[in-house]
């Protein structure tokens, strides 16, 4: 998939779990989300970019990837 | 004339829980008080002869025909406005009452055509039965004075005709257009002699205000008003309840038949979600059943610029079998996929989902809910525990405020809109939430107290303004939330919502609503008893669309309006089945019942009735789908009931992916867009043809009947089963009510559902199971389905789709009452007739600013594409907002539209799309287009 694409959605993500005034469950909630809905190659896309730049991530993006990266 | 199988009993039921004694003709009963004489008289089948009543209207005393004898009083009164009373004595039969009543007949008929034999009414006209039970066959009053016997015929409407000379001036049409559908569009005309039913201000019943809901060819009591059908095939011999296919409304029908054609759809007195109302699509508009393009042979190509070729069932489900294994094969399991339907049944979109989980192996399926109402599922989950809204329709008639956001019932979902306006009528207040304006904000008797006209992509910030308000003039119910509700997440959204940045006065900028009609709206809504919250896809269809489900039920809950009747959060669903092709399992990450598919337990209980093991990971949504098309990924899809091709976002982004996919496999009724990328055509049945069920808006599971045999030799269930077979997963079953046990035994919401149960109780409100084993109207009575009810944090975060200098214009987009959807169904029925094109609504402002004016061809550009539309200048829309339907193909209106989508759940955010719009002269790019694939992928008997 294009990962412009992917990145775009893991902020959107991202930006709804950033109400939360608890960072740590704002990445939490995010990296869950990415868990639970997104299909296997969509997560190992956007790990892989997060691995190779993660150019384009917002911080809370950045970070929720990076959980499911060391989960992997 | 209501359906042939209906016992009428000449006034409605009343609900007074008081009981009156009566004796009727010697028979004593007991009934509620307020009960008239001649209901009560039905009910020990005494019925008394009437001709102006009928049980869906209030009564109203005009015909003089049922005029009885109670003791102890002097004269003779109507018995349909005089109420029971305790310990009164009534008589039904005299042989002074027969004389009363002979000569009001006489008077009736001596200005009536006595043909009753080629009368399309013949044996089902009330006049005809009244003038033989009292043996009128002539009148003293001859038949040479003034009549009504030349007066014209108005054919006007393409579904029914209105013969003056067969009218009685009983009114019933008239009330039930007022009473019933709300749209007072009939009145009788004239005095005396010279009284007429009149259409609007002398119009024809086409050209005025009338919706053609049939409520007035329902109510008339001889032939009058009458359907064309018919006229055309004969009385009706036969009668099946089944449920409508079009809206989620889910109007429970008697199908009438003739020798097994269709006369007509009779909408059933006893329906749950109707009592006998219907509207023009599910009324009338079913000829498409039987329309001369409904694809009847299965039909295979090598590729899609290969011409059809027609072959038996067996060829092409060994075809579409084999393909689909060749992908798997080389491109690995997870390379194809599903999309159930919610216009199937709820045991086939059950079937199709296990087809994929358990023939393909993958969780690659999804539904068309996906581009509607799956933020509704996000929200209300994660919010209150399920998945569904929370009332029956009925508990409208006990809200005493309601908001209406982001949806248009007259137009989408009319039955229930007219049981809504009965109830503003009443006195209930109306909220409105919507950049046009929606016929609900001001029609005859019903107008809004408070018009909240926002900007598109402005929901979150109106809902947080609206709690803002709630929260900080202290209008919350504490007790109620620190009762139901997690009590540390309140104090946390309060913290949020209370800040200033939510208030009126600060969103006002973003929203262009003025702060004081934010306020006003919050202090009506919370401030009644019964506050009511009605939604659709105006709430859904954005970037923000879980969030804003989200808003709503946060709403609900701070002040207190969950758990009874009266209140509650209600998605509109836009099809008939969405609701249950959601509680089937369609979505990727669940299974029936919204249980993800990583809990073992669930999948453990799967895997053990399908004997095969299931995922645990999430499949593909339609749009990644797609995406996964265009990297390559994604090779097949099985699609039942859907075209995705006319009705998903970004056209030009869904063809190619469409395109590049190596086996589509199409099962529906007509060559739809969709097909023009298939290699496999399966011909679909019309609910006509199947037996199942569907699940409404309400969460009424109905039953569909089967009226005639599937027209192509399978039923749509049946190709699945065949499919799943040919790929090696055998199916077993021998009717669907046995796919409904499998579902019932696997879903603790459906445990206690079965045909015969549904049969039995008319219809059955899930969950049903042994703590409700009748079912259950009103959900989260006592506690929230997730135990504590959960505010969640709302931020209003802006579209990322702007206007811009170049694309200046915000395009919504909706839907109209005479068309349904991608159009499919209505636009191959007569429905044409209101509506044969989608038009571009443009304020005059910006009409004039562009030299347009209304039936100018517009080009409509945005950034993923351009199109072509006629004008409609209108002030519905606000300057700087345009507005289409999208129900014609070749209008392309999701041409335009972009991929943008819910954060959650990749719901399309169709409401919000920045164009420009030009007037043109000459068609653009995608017309042309459009009509040279209709050439190329005609079927080969086209």
């Amino acid at each position: 998939m294009q990962i412009e694409r992917l990145v775009v959605m893991a902020n959107q993500i991202a930006d709804y779990f950033a109400a939360e005034p608890d960072r740590q469950e704002a990445i939490a909630g995010a990296a869950g989300h990415l868990r639970r809905f997104w299909d296997p190659r969509m997560r190992k896309q956007i790990v892989d970019h997060f691995h190779d730049s993660g150019e384009g991530l917002n911080e809370i993006a950045r970070e929720a990837v990076a959980r499911l990266a060391q989960s992997r | 004339m209501y359906s042939i199988d209906h016992h009428d009993r000449g006034t409605p039921a009343s609900a007074d829980s008081t009981l009156v004694t009566v004796e009727i003709d010697g028979r004593s009963l007991t009934v509620p008080a307020g009960t008239s004489i001649m209901r009560a008289a039905s009910l020990v089948d005494q019925d008394v002869p009437k001709l102006c009543a009928t049980d869906s209207l209030e009564h109203f005393g005009s015909c003089r025909l049922c005029l009885v004898e109670v003791e102890g009083r002097r004269g003779y009164p109507a018995s349909c406005t005089t109420p029971v009373a305790d310990g009164m004595k009534v008589r039904t039969q005299s042989d002074k009452l027969s004389r009363l009543r002979k000569h009001v007949l006489e008077l009736y008929v001596s200005d009536h055509p006595l043909d009753c034999v080629s009368c399309p009414s013949n044996g089902h006209c009330e006049l005809q039965d009244m003038a033989e039970l009292h043996g009128v066959t002539g009148t003293r009053y001859g038949f040479d004075g003034a009549n009504h016997q030349q007066a014209e015929i108005d054919a006007s409407n393409p579904y029914f005709r209105f013969d003056p000379s067969l009218c009685i001036v009983c009114s019933r049409c008239v009330r039930a257009c007022d009473e019933i559908q709300g749209t007072f569009a009939l009145t009788i005309d004239g005095r005396g002699f010279a009284s007429v039913v009149s259409a609007s201000q002398h119009e024809s019943f086409l050209a005025s205000e009338c919706v053609s809901c049939g409520q007035c060819v329902e109510a008339c009591p001889t032939a009058a008003l009458t359907e064309k059908s018919v006229v055309e095939v004969g009385a009706a011999e036969q009668a099946a309840t089944t449920t409508c296919a079009y809206c989620g409304v889910g109007c429970s029908f008697k199908v009438e038949t003739r020798g097994g054609q269709v006369v007509r759809m009779a909408p059933n007195r006893d329906g749950h979600a109707n009592h006998g109302h219907a509207c023009v699509k599910g009324r009338f508009a079913f000829g498409y059943a039987t329309h001369p393009e409904r694809v009847l042979k299965p039909m295979i190509r090598e590729s899609i610029a290969d011409p059809w070729r027609e072959v038996g069932w067996e060829e092409a489900i060994a075809y579409a079998a084999a393909r689909f294994r060749a992908l798997q094969d080389r491109y690995g399991r997870d390379s194809i996929g599903g999309i159930t339907s919610s216009r199937c049944t709820n045991e086939e979109s059950f079937l199709v989902q296990k087809l994929v989980r358990a023939a393909f192996g993958t969780n690659n399926v999804d539904t068309c809910a996906r581009v509607c109402h799956s933020p509704t599922g996000y929200g209300l989950k994660s919010t209150l525990g399920e998945s569904a809204g929370t009332q029956a329709f009925d508990s409208v008639m006990k809200s005493d405020a309601i908001i209406v956001v982001g949806a248009n019932p007259t137009e989408a979902h009319p039955v229930f809109a007219s049981r809504m306006k009965q109830r503003l009528r009443q006195g209930a207040r109306l909220i409105v939430i919507d950049p046009r304006e929606i016929a609900l904000v001001r029609s005859p008797h019903v107008e809004a107290d408070v018009h909240l006209q926002l900007r598109p992509g402005t929901n979150v910030a109106i809902i947080n303004a609206l709690a803002h308000v709630v929260v900080t003039e202290g209008l919350t119910r504490d007790q109620y939330v620190h009762d139901r509700c997690e009590v540390d997440s309140y104090e946390k959204w309060k913290g949020f919502i209370a800040d200033p940045k939510n208030s009126p006065e600060a969103t006002e900028a973003v929203t262009g609503v003025p702060a004081e009609l934010v306020r006003k709206a919050a202090r009506i809504f919370a401030g009644v008893p019964n506050g009511a919250i009605y939604y659709g896809l105006g709430v859904t269809e954005h970037s923000q669309g879980s969030t804003m489900v989200m808003g709503i039920a946060n709403l609900a809950m701070a002040t207190g309006n969950l758990g009874r009747e009266g209140v509650g959060v209600n998605p509109l669903r836009g099809q008939n089945n969405v609701q249950g092709a959601c509680d089937m399992g369609s979505f990727p990450h669940e299974f029936s019942g919204y249980r993800h598919v990583s809990d073992p337990a669930v999948r453990g209980l799967f895997e053990s009735t399908w004997g095969v093991r299931l995922q645990a990971e999430p499949g593909l949504r339609i749009p990644n789908m797609f995406d996964a098309a265009l990297d390559g990924s994604f090779k097949g899809l099985y699609v039942q009931g859907e075209d995705i091709a006319q009705s998903d976002p970004n056209t030009a982004h869904v063809f190619a992916a469409l395109s590049a996919m190596e086996c589509v496999v199409v099962q529906d009724l007509f060559l739809n867009e969709t097909a023009k990328f298939a290699h496999v055509f399966l011909p679909g049945a019309s609910f006509l043809e199947k037996d199942g069920t569907f699940t409404n808006a309400e969460r009424r599971i109905s039953r569909v009947r089967k009226v005639m045999e599937p027209r192509a030799g399978m039923g749509d269930w049946e190709v699945t089963v065949a499919l799943s077979n040919a790929l090696g997963y055998p199916m077993h079953y021998d009717h669907p009510s046995e796919i409904m046990d499998e579902i019932a035994r696997l879903t603790p919401t459906f445990t206690g559902v079965t045909f015969e149960k549904i049969d039995r109780l008319g219809s059955i409100q899930w969950p049903c199971n042994d703590r409700a084993p009748e079912g259950t109207p009103t959900m989260h009575v006592d506690t929230f389905v997730r135990g504590k009810g959960k505010f969640l944090l709302t931020e209003y975060l802006p579209t990322s789709e702007r206007t811009s200098s170049r694309f200046p214009l915000i395009l919504t987009t909706g839907r109209i009452l005479s068309q349904y959807n991608v159009g499919a169904q209505t636009r191959r029925t007569a429905n044409v007739a209101w509506s044969a094109e989608d038009l571009l609504e443009m304020h005059p402002a910006d009409a004039e600013a562009r030299g347009i004016a209304s039936g100018d061809w517009v080009g409509v550009s945005s950034r993923a594409g351009s199109t072509l539309l006629r004008a409609e200048v209108t002030e519905r829309v606000q300057p700087g907002i345009v507005y289409t339907t999208f129900h014609f193909p070749e209008s392309g209106a999701n041409v335009v539209t972009t991929e943008n989508s819910d954060w959650a759940t990749n719901c399309p955010e169709y409401k919000v799309t920045a164009v420009q719009a030009v007037r043109v002269t000459e068609p653009v790019s995608w017309r042309q287009h459009h009509q040279m694939l209709e050439h190329v992928h005609a079927a080969p008997n086209r």
